[in-house]
């Protein structure tokens, strides 16, 4: 695995006997150590220690400000309560509730429509050049830009309905944005409109790389167009559907930004994800042990998805 | 599609057949860059449209009589919350915090990435993969801890300026959120320079040590001098983020004078006092989203290679 270090060890001059050169020689072996560990630390410190800091919190009784006296599992069992707690709604069933509709169309469309897209745009189109950077260009913006953009074209009065009420189709109605049941389909809507480009980017670039001889044998076999994606192209895009998915599950577990921008949280905290829950009770609602709990949670969905995703990455890498 | 993808079948098929697919691919094609182009194209010409033409015309049209008040507006008068100075201030806010951070993230990305591709030492794989995971975290899960740390920290800086008239920069939210930014963004930074690294030949290294080339002369003679195009794509990745960050701004310089740009905006946006100019919040989307998107125009492809580095740790 480690070539590089083994010959560098050989490569170092030997120990000299004059107590100048020994010490000469150890900082420079130690080098590069030094100028690794200030990064390492303050992961070490900042993002580990942070997270052990905030599982403490959770199991604290901590309001406005932190406590640090543990009172037991408290904020987990609301948490818990409130997940069964449909009628009326609590904010936390609304925010997970959220996080499975968000998740699972988010993700589904993304993959679908990238892929869709992919396809066509590897059919020897002319013009590609213009029309990737076109499907791409959402995912430089912020979620806020995003936010305000969508926000003003779904509005009723202004945006989508209000121009084609203009063009004569009067009956046309579309208020999601403002009803508290559809409001987070309106992110789902502007979450794909940013994402999926970037998605359709990763596609074509896995459909690139598959070998042209393939298609041709599989071709002269006599595979429709259809049958050739279905049966070969889809299968040997499954690494690039993976990496979309890793990429998705993650960007829709973080997603708060889009929800603060496009609807406000929505009519009574209709459109909340966890993020937004967390953010709510932590900073707002004087909550700080449950916002902690709910980070927690957050915490550990990511790493289930994301841990078994990164061994199997670097024990691929170190083979 | 099939007459594209099979010539075996192209000559079977006709030719009507042919051009029909192609219609149809090229109209799905144009279908969806209306779509991706729809949201930007609104605010774009909006921005441009004074507030009667707003209300009384068509979101689609073409402003009548382009107008680059809101323009002005946004920059200079624009109110969020009471205070009306435009979005000129938060804009400098994102400069002075997003330049910063690009490069000292950077500069210790190619370092570390450096150090654990050609000074492995034992366990350099868990160093990195430690490092790795922490790119993934929900910031959630950090967010309240390094709120009381900078809390303190801002406490402590009074006293320093009480005692010594310096506070050297401790409670100062442009120092903070850079401090933020580079700690958040070391994981990303040193992942991409790692990876590039990996396939830089060793040999050169070796011949260089041979020589006598010390650690720090090895890097700014021959690792740095090779590394133009990944230094491109981290500082684009991490410019991006860092100025499209919503999260860390609003929990660490959420109010006041001090805001970067999109807590500014999305309170621009959510001011309700008077009549709400969307012109001119228009024009202050834009003016936000100007620096990223001229990025993206300038180096796209470094933009995308930099999303799929990210994505795709291969």
């Amino acid at each position: 695995m480690s070539t590089v270090a083994e010959t560098q060890i050989k490569l170092t001059p030997e120990h000299d006997a004059r107590p100048g050169a020994s010490v000469r020689s150890r900082l420079q072996d130690l080098l590069p150590k030094i100028v690794l560990a200030p990064s390492f630390a303050a992961t070490i410190v900042f993002v580990y220690g942070f997270i052990l800091w905030t599982i403490y919190l959770s199991f604290t009784n901590s309001k406005t400000f932190p406590s640090y006296a543990i009172t037991g599992a408290r904020a987990y069992q609301r948490l818990w309560r409130w997940t069964f707690e449909s009628d009326p709604p609590s904010s936390w069933y609304t925010s997970i509730t959220n996080m499975g509709i968000f998740g699972f169309l988010y993700i589904l469309i993304c993959l679908a429509l990238g892929l869709f897209l992919a396809i066509l745009l590897d059919q020897k189109i002319r013009g590609e050049g213009m029309l990737r950077p076109i499907y791409l260009y959402p995912m430089a913006l912020s979620f806020i830009v995003t936010g305000v953009a969508w926000k003003w074209f779904l509005d009723p009065g202004l945006g989508l309905e209000q121009t084609l009420h203009q063009w004569g189709w009067t009956s046309f109605h579309f208020d999601w944005i403002k009803n508290k049941d559809f409001v987070i389909y309106t992110v789902v809507i502007a979450g794909v409109w940013q994402a999926s480009g970037f998605i359709m980017a990763m596609f074509l670039a896995g459909l690139r790389g598959i070998d042209g001889e393939i298609m041709k044998a599989a071709q002269i076999d006599g595979a429709s167009t259809f049958q050739l994606y279905r049966r070969i192209v889809i299968p040997m895009l499954r690494p690039v559907f993976l990496s979309a998915f890793i990429v998705l599950a993650h960007l829709a577990i973080k997603s708060y930004d889009l929800v603060v921008a496009l609807t406000s949280g929505g009519p009574g905290g209709s459109a909340w994800l966890p993020s937004n829950f967390m953010y709510e009770f932590t900073f707002k609602r004087n909550e700080m042990a449950v916002g902690s709990a709910s980070a927690v949670i957050m915490l550990m969905t990511i790493t289930a998805i994301i841990v078994p995703y990164l061994y199997s990455e670097l024990r691929e890498k170190s083979r | 599609m099939s007459a594209i993808t099979s010539p075996a079948r192209q000559a079977s098929s006709g030719l009507g057949a042919k051009t029909i697919n192609r219609i149809v691919i090229y109209g799905l094609l144009a279908l969806f860059a209306i779509f991706y182009l729809m949201p930007l194209f609104v605010m774009l010409v909006t921005s441009f449209k004074t507030m009667d033409e707003i209300q009384n015309g068509n979101m689609l049209s073409l402003p009548h009589a382009p107008t680059f008040a809101p323009w002005v507006k946004a920059w200079s008068e624009v109110c969020s919350g009471l205070t009306c100075v435009g979005m000129k201030g938060y804009f400098w806010n994102s400069i002075k915090m997003v330049v910063p951070a690009v490069l000292i993230s950077t500069l210790l990305g190619a370092l570390n990435g450096y150090v654990l591709t050609k000074w492995r030492f034992r366990g350099h794989t868990l160093v990195f993969a430690m490092m790795l995971f922490a790119c993934f975290i929900p910031f959630q899960s950090v967010l309240l801890p390094m709120a009381t740390i900078l809390g303190s920290l801002g406490r402590f800086g009074v006293t320093l300026q009480n005692a010594t008239g310096f506070n050297f920069g401790l409670g100062n939210s442009t120092v903070n959120l850079v401090f933020v930014h580079v700690v958040y963004g070391l994981g990303f930074t040193t992942l991409f320079f790692r990876n590039y690294y990996e396939a830089f030949p060793t040999e050169l290294i070796k011949a260089a040590q041979v020589d006598g080339a010390s650690f720090f002369q090895i890097f700014r003679r021959i690792m740095l001098p090779n590394s133009l195009p990944i230094i491109v794509v981290t500082v684009i990745y991490q410019f991006t983020n860092i100025w499209n960050d919503f999260l860390f701004a609003s929990a660490y310089a959420g109010s006041g004078d001090v805001m970067p740009m999109t807590v500014a905006l999305n309170n621009v946006v959510n001011t309700s006092t008077g009549v709400v100019e969307y012109n001119v919040n228009m024009a202050a989307a834009m003016i936000a989203a100007l620096p990223t998107l001229i990025v993206y125009v300038v180096a796209g492809r470094y933009f995308v290679r930099g999303l799929m580095a990210g994505a795709v740790k291969g």
